[in-house]
């Protein structure tokens, strides 16, 4: 009884060592540290990268990576209140692109779940060989440092100030923002019905805008109503031009007779700061042979972006446009450093494709002064 | 300032006492009371009323019911705050029996100019783009329906303005204007005797016209592109803030900067590789295109 007893004590003490040995992430990191298979390797990290372990998953890459943990952990975890910030790994697939005995090349593909929706990163890894284990090498984000400088803002600002709510039947007050829906396409895509086109500010002052779309019977009657979201520059400049796409999913082209469009624009307060350069865009396929139109974004101002969406119109020999995608980017624009973004176009439009237009959406927190 | 508006018992139940009353004047065959046809809104007056002994007088207007007890047998003041509305009205005097009449209350003399100036922006030289409106008022806040003559008087910044007289119909002036090929503001008054209001349409600058630009070479494979002043086809400039987009093709592919005119001129910097075509626009408006061979 004695006996029995003491050894019951000493089983569950190493049972309980154990669970909390893979609780804390033992199983995964032994995995790490003994990953036979460049897939191995590259899932293992990812598991880390997932569970926020970045100084083990860091630890794990091979010595030849030339980052470095601070570096390695701004670039996963984000850094500056950029999107990657509010996100989290979601899932990460991995298929083999070459392979021998010592070095290997995997095809990782990451989806990161964010505040505005699921962001894809699809990269070729190296992975070596170190002993009996494989460990992935990470190369370290390429960002151009620019040196310490001031950078004088001294862009417009408009401020409004409307009317007294005591004065008279009658007196003045400033009016709305006139904008101008310039184009207007419906097409008919997978499962559903699609609006797009372009809308011009063609006001002196800055215009919160927003374009509704109503699908319309043969007899008139409302199919559906929908708003453009956030596939639409909201805040115009004078004579700034903006794509919008409005997506009605579950509708069939053939039930829609016309379409009526309503543009509603306010009168806000905006900045014309900051600047936001789109260069070398070309369109390409990615890693996964997905047509995209790429590029980098520079941010001219001196203020920090901390989110930046991409918003591309694509035209077709016409000058129709025929479609609109659009893109977050997950990294912060800081002062004039070039930062990479891609946005998928789908084949059959990227067939078509003649002429392309980029604007770019950008939030900034509020500085503190 | 708004009209004070007199409710001397509340709504429904006065209404509902003043209908039975108005039937009741009716079906006794009452004698008609002797009022004046018309009455000018806030001038008292008074009728007279024969008999002897008291009896109740009910005052029914357009928005305002008055309830008192008066003495027969001389003239019955009825004052001026009893018809600041203008519209019709009926009093019935109840003694034995009811008796009852009606009269209508016009608009006082014009104290009031609603004055309605649209938009509060316009592009220089459109055709009826500025719409004045002005609605006439006494003092009390009625619609001065009579006949009478706004002058709209029309101030631009540059150029010599003018006045144009309206006559007012059910109330109303209204004219429709141009905008003139300056821009700024223009002052429109409104003045009917000595009652005057002013407004404000500030004129600005319509679409860019003639729109060009030039490319200065800089270092490191940058040139750096720069519109002439904007102007529309009057020659006014177009304000700060408006959006140019500078377009330059090259073969690292397409780059674009939207960048807003600052002091009259919009600027950005491209980099460029080798052989470019860089274009300019503001708006819907296409300006022209510069060609760079490659030597910077």
């Amino acid at each position: 009884m004695k006996w029995g007893l003491a050894i019951f004590i000493a089983a569950a003490t190493v049972i309980l060592v154990a669970v909390a040995w893979v609780q804390s992430g033992g199983l995964k990191q032994h995995a790490m540290f003994s990953a036979t298979t460049p897939e191995q390797a590259v899932q293992s990290l990812m598991s880390q990268i997932q569970s926020h372990n970045y100084q083990q998953a860091y630890a794990s890459l091979d010595r030849s990576s030339d980052t470095d943990l601070a570096s390695f952990t701004r670039e996963m975890a984000g850094s500056d209140s950029s999107l990657r910030t509010l996100s989290s790994l979601q899932s990460a697939d991995v298929s083999p692109l070459h392979a021998d005995n010592d070095q290997a090349v995997v095809r990782l593909r990451m989806t990161w779940s964010s505040a505005l929706g699921s962001l894809d990163d699809v990269r070729d890894v190296h992975v070596r060989r170190d002993g009996s284990v494989w460990r992935v090498v990470w190369p370290k984000l390429a960002l151009p440092n620019e040196p310490p400088q001031v950078v004088s803002v001294n862009y417009l600002r408009w401020e409004v100030i409307g009317r007294n709510a005591s004065q008279n039947w009658g007196a003045q007050d400033v009016d709305s923002p006139k904008v101008r829906i310039t184009s207007m396409n419906a097409i008919s895509r997978p499962g559903r019905v699609v609006i797009l086109g372009e809308v011009e500010n063609e006001d002196t002052v800055p215009a919160y805008l927003n374009v509704n779309a109503t699908l319309l019977k043969a007899d008139g009657s409302p199919i559906e109503e929908e708003g453009s979201f956030d596939l639409i520059s909201h805040v115009l400049l004078p004579k700034q031009v903006s794509p919008y796409r409005i997506d009605f999913p579950g509708v069939r082209m053939d039930a829609v007779k016309s379409v009526r469009m309503d543009a509603r624009a306010l009168l806000v307060p905006a900045s014309a700061d900051p600047v936001i350069a789109v260069s070398d865009q070309t369109v390409t396929k990615d890693g996964l042979a997905r047509s995209v139109l790429q590029g980098k974004l520079v941010n001219e101002s001196g203020r920090p972006v901390n989110i930046a969406q991409v918003l591309a119109a694509y035209y077709d020999n016409s000058g129709k446009v025929i479609w609109v995608s659009d893109g977050y980017v997950d990294q912060a624009l800081m002062p004039q450093v070039p930062v990479p973004f891609a946005v998928d176009i789908p084949d059959d439009i990227a067939a078509r494709l003649n002429n392309y237009r980029v604007m770019v959406n950008h939030y900034s927190q509020q500085s503190s002064n | 300032m708004q009209r004070s508006n007199f409710i001397h018992f509340a709504g429904c139940k006065a209404l509902a006492v003043c209908g039975l009353l108005c039937v009741w004047s009716a079906l006794a065959g009452a004698a008609d009371l002797q009022v004046p046809a018309t009455v000018v809104a806030g001038q008292a007056f008074s009728i007279s009323a024969e008999g002897s002994g008291q009896a109740t007088l009910y005052l029914l207007g357009p928005d305002h019911a008055a309830k008192r007890t008066v003495n027969l047998g001389g003239d019955l003041q009825i004052s001026s705050s009893d018809v600041h509305a203008a519209g019709r009205y009926q009093i019935i005097l109840c003694g034995s029996p009811c008796t009852s009449a009606t009269f209508e209350v016009q608009a006082a003399q014009p104290a009031h100019l609603s004055f309605f100036l649209h938009p509060s922006r316009v592009p220089v030289s459109t055709h009826d783009s500025i719409d004045a409106t002005a609605f006439v008022f006494d003092q009390y806040f009625n619609l001065d329906l009579s006949s009478s003559a706004v002058d709209f008087r029309v101030t631009p910044a540059s150029g010599a303005g003018f006045s144009r007289q309206v006559p007012t119909r059910h109330g109303v002036a209204t004219i429709r204007m141009d905008s003139t090929q300056h821009e700024g503001p223009v002052h429109v008054t409104a003045v009917l005797g000595k009652v005057e209001e002013a407004r404000v349409v500030q004129q600005v600058a319509a679409e860019a016209c003639g729109l060009r630009m030039k490319a200065l070479p800089g270092a490191n494979n940058t040139v750096t592109v720069e519109t002439e002043p904007v102007r529309d086809c009057s020659g006014n400039s177009l304000p700060d803030g408006t959006v140019v987009s500078f377009t330059e093709v090259d073969k690292a592919g397409k780059s674009t900067v939207d960048t807003p005119i600052k002091k009259g001129i919009a600027r950005a910097q491209l980099s460029v590789h080798g052989r470019a075509q860089i274009t300019v626009a503001c708006g819907v408006v296409l300006g022209n295109e510069v060609a760079l061979d490659g030597r910077l």
